[in-house]
Order: structure tokens, then C-alpha cells, then sequence
């Protein structure tokens, strides 16, 4: 059970990395990075988690409890700033795309034209 | 070879690299629950008695790390800007184009209306008691955003755009990015560190707690939400342009 968060945050970064290899769509292809991505935030969050601990706001309590670590909830804030700024430039490349060449499927993307 | 067996004859061996990076990896984390980073600690112990926010995560964004919140405010910005560099003016809709999305039920309209309200009113509360409580301006930001959507939905593109008009949200995302980095030069010609929180502590629990830190978070606030309402309105500018083609021009 001790490292049972780390195994689901693996297990969701495999599934993203194999639906962006198998991928035939470059938007389905974002949406993969996503689900990749999200598997960042659970481990971060799992890393700093600490058992009977709170979470570290501090509003309303008399004495001073333990806190979960807050460094790497910080961190996965920027983390999801990332996630949006990259799929948002992915999708429009995407619909560039598609106007040019009429397809999504990379593999119909090859030949270049100018 | 078809180019199903390249793709696997060149996934293969990375996954394979990868999935032992990955066990090595983890295999050196502490168990689960048992985390002694000593970084968050110090944070958790001295954010209260020093910078009087009793939200700590948020004291990090905008005080101990707030010079990577800047960096992370112009990514977002820097973004935004190739979103609109690819997307915009590319088959813009005429007012006479959108007219099929127009919404018929006064039923959604109002309550599509109350909702938007009340995302707006959620994000707001977000960010303003983002130092004391759960939130800040990042978080709020995006709920005010989904408030814009929500009026798209429930009341047809040509009520949104009414809201979203490039010409006002352009600079509102500008000013939001700027101001961010105003602030941090302002206390640098004043002689004071980049970033400091030149009006002190302030009282903790309340609304006046972090100083200047609030100033931040509010700049914050302001480009997060005017770079994700700039986004949909690309993108959903687009998704017209595609159900008047998908309908035929007539």
C-alpha cells in the first residue's frame, strides 16, 4: 500500500504515452498529453502528502498542526498552467492543420506543401 | 514495413528506458505519507508567524517563489499570444453567419445567465480570499473565465462575443501580465528587493493579510482570466466558422 499513489500515477502516465503512440488524430493526441500530464499532478501531491496531516492553509486553527507539504501543491499549480498553455498551442496547430491539408491524422499530414 | 511496425519498432525500446527510469525512480520516494521534505516544513511553520497569510501554498506562489509565478504568468501570456497569432482573423463569422445559434428558450437563457453570475461571483471570492483560505488567482481566474463560457452556452455566440470583444480583452490580458512585472520594478527603483512587499505583513486572517502579496494575486487574477476568455473566444470563434460550413453557406 506504501507505494500503491505512485503506482496510479504510473499507471496513468503508461495509458497517455500509449494513446499518443497509437494515435491517429492530433486533437485525440492532446487529449493524451493531458491524461500524461495529469498523472504529474497525482505524484507530486502523493509525494508531499503526510499522514494525520492537514492541509497547509492555517485559517482558523488555535494551535499549530502538522501541515501536508505545500511546496509541491505549488508546484502542481504551475504544472497545470503548463498543461493549458501546451494544449491550447497544440489545438490551434491542430485546427492550422486541418485548414491546410484537411486532416487531423499525422500520417496524411507528410507531404508539405507550401 | 508498414508504418505500424516502425511506430512500434520505435516506441518499444523507449518505452522500455522509460519504464525503468520510472521504477528506479519511484523506488527512491519515501512511502506514501511519509514525506520529510524539510523545505515545506519550514514553510508550513513560517509562513503564519512571518508572512502573517494563513494560506500557505499561496504565500509560496506570490512571495517565496513569486519570481517563477512571473515566469509562469508570461508563459501563459506567450501562449495566448501564438493562440491568436494562429487562429485569429482565419474565417472569422459574419453577425449573419451565427445567427442558427441563436438560443430559443428563455428557461436557459435565464438560468444559463445566473450561472455565469454565479462562476463570476465564486472566482471573485477565490481570488480575493485567495492569502486566507483556499483559492488565489490563479484558481479564481479560470472560474471567472468559465463564467464567460457558460453565457456562450446558455445564450448563443452572438450574446457572448456582446462580452468578449478583442478590442477590450486584448489589453485587459496585456495589463494583467504587466502589472505583475510593474510591480516587481516599481520596488526595485524604490531601492527595495524585486518583489517586495512594500506595505508589510498586514493583519493575519483577513482580507488585508499579505501585504502587497494581494496586488500580485490580483494581477494574477486578471490575466488568467483574460487569457482564457481570449483563448475560447479563438477557438470557439473557429467552432462557428465549422457549423456554418458543416450547414452550407447560403
Amino acid at each position: 500500500m506504501h507505494y500503491l499513489p505512485y503506482g496510479i500515477a504510473a499507471w496513468i502516465f503508461c495509458v497517455g504515452i500509449y494513446g499518443a503512440i497509437v494515435s491517429r488524430n492530433l486533437i485525440h493526441l492532446a487529449m493524451c498529453l493531458a491524461v500524461t500530464q495529469s498523472s504529474t499532478y497525482i505524484l507530486l501531491l502523493s509525494i508531499g502528502y503526510r499522514k494525520n496531516a492537514t492541509a497547509p492553509v492555517f485559517k482558523g486553527f488555535e494551535n499549530r498542526t502538522k501541515g501536508v507539504d505545500p511546496v509541491v501543491q505549488a508546484l502542481t499549480l504551475t504544472d497545470i498552467v503548463v498543461s493549458v498553455t501546451v494544449i491550447a498551442l497544440i489545438l490551434a496547430l491542430a485546427l492550422d492543420a486541418h485548414k491546410d491539408a484537411g486532416t487531423v491524422d499525422p500520417d496524411e499530414l507528410v507531404g508539405l506543401r507550401g | 514495413m508498414n508504418r505500424r511496425a516502425i511506430r512500434g519498432l520505435v516506441a518499444l525500446p523507449a518505452i522500455g528506458v522509460l519504464g525503468v527510469l520510472l521504477a528506479w525512480g519511484t523506488s527512491g520516494l519515501a512511502p506514501f505519507g511519509h514525506f520529510h521534505g524539510f523545505y515545506g516544513q519550514l514553510l508550513n511553520a513560517i509562513t503564519l508567524p512571518e508572512r502573517h497569510t494563513t494560506n500557505t501554498v499561496t504565500a509560496i506562489v506570490f512571495d517565496y517563489r513569486g519570481i517563477d509565478t512571473m515566469g509562469e504568468e508570461l508563459i501563459l501570456f506567450a501562449a495566448v499570444v501564438g493562440v491568436v497569432l494562429l487562429l485569429r482573423g482565419a474565417g472569422k463569422p459574419t453577425t449573419r453567419d451565427v445567427a442558427q445559434d441563436e438560443v430559443r428558450s428563455d428557461a436557459l437563457r435565464y438560468f444559463g445567465v445566473a450561472g455565469a453570475a454565479l462562476a463570476v461571483l465564486v472566482g471573485l471570492w477565490l481570488v480575493a480570499f485567495g492569502l486566507v483560505t483556499p483559492g488565489g488567482g490563479f484558481q479564481g481566474g479560470v472560474a471567472i473565465a468559465s463564467g464567460v463560457v457558460v453565457l456562450f452556452l446558455t445564450a448563443g455566440f452572438r450574446s457572448w462575443r456582446r462580452v468578449g470583444k478583442e478590442r477590450h480583452l486584448d489589453p485587459l490580458e496585456g495589463t494583467g501580465a504587466a502589472a505583475f512585472i510593474t510591480l516587481g520594478l516599481a520596488t526595485l527603483i524604490a531601492g527595495a528587493p524585486f518583489l517586495h512587499n512594500f506595505l508589510g505583513p498586514g493583519e493575519a486572517g483577513t482580507l488585508f493579510s499579505g501585504g502587497s502579496l494581494s496586488f500580485l494575486n490580483w494581477a494574477v487574477a486578471l490575466e488568467v482570466a483574460a487569457a482564457n476568455v481570449v483563448l475560447y473566444t479563438e477557438f470557439l470563434a473557429q467552432y462557428v466558422v465549422s457549423l456554418v460550413r458543416d450547414t452550407g453557406d447560403e
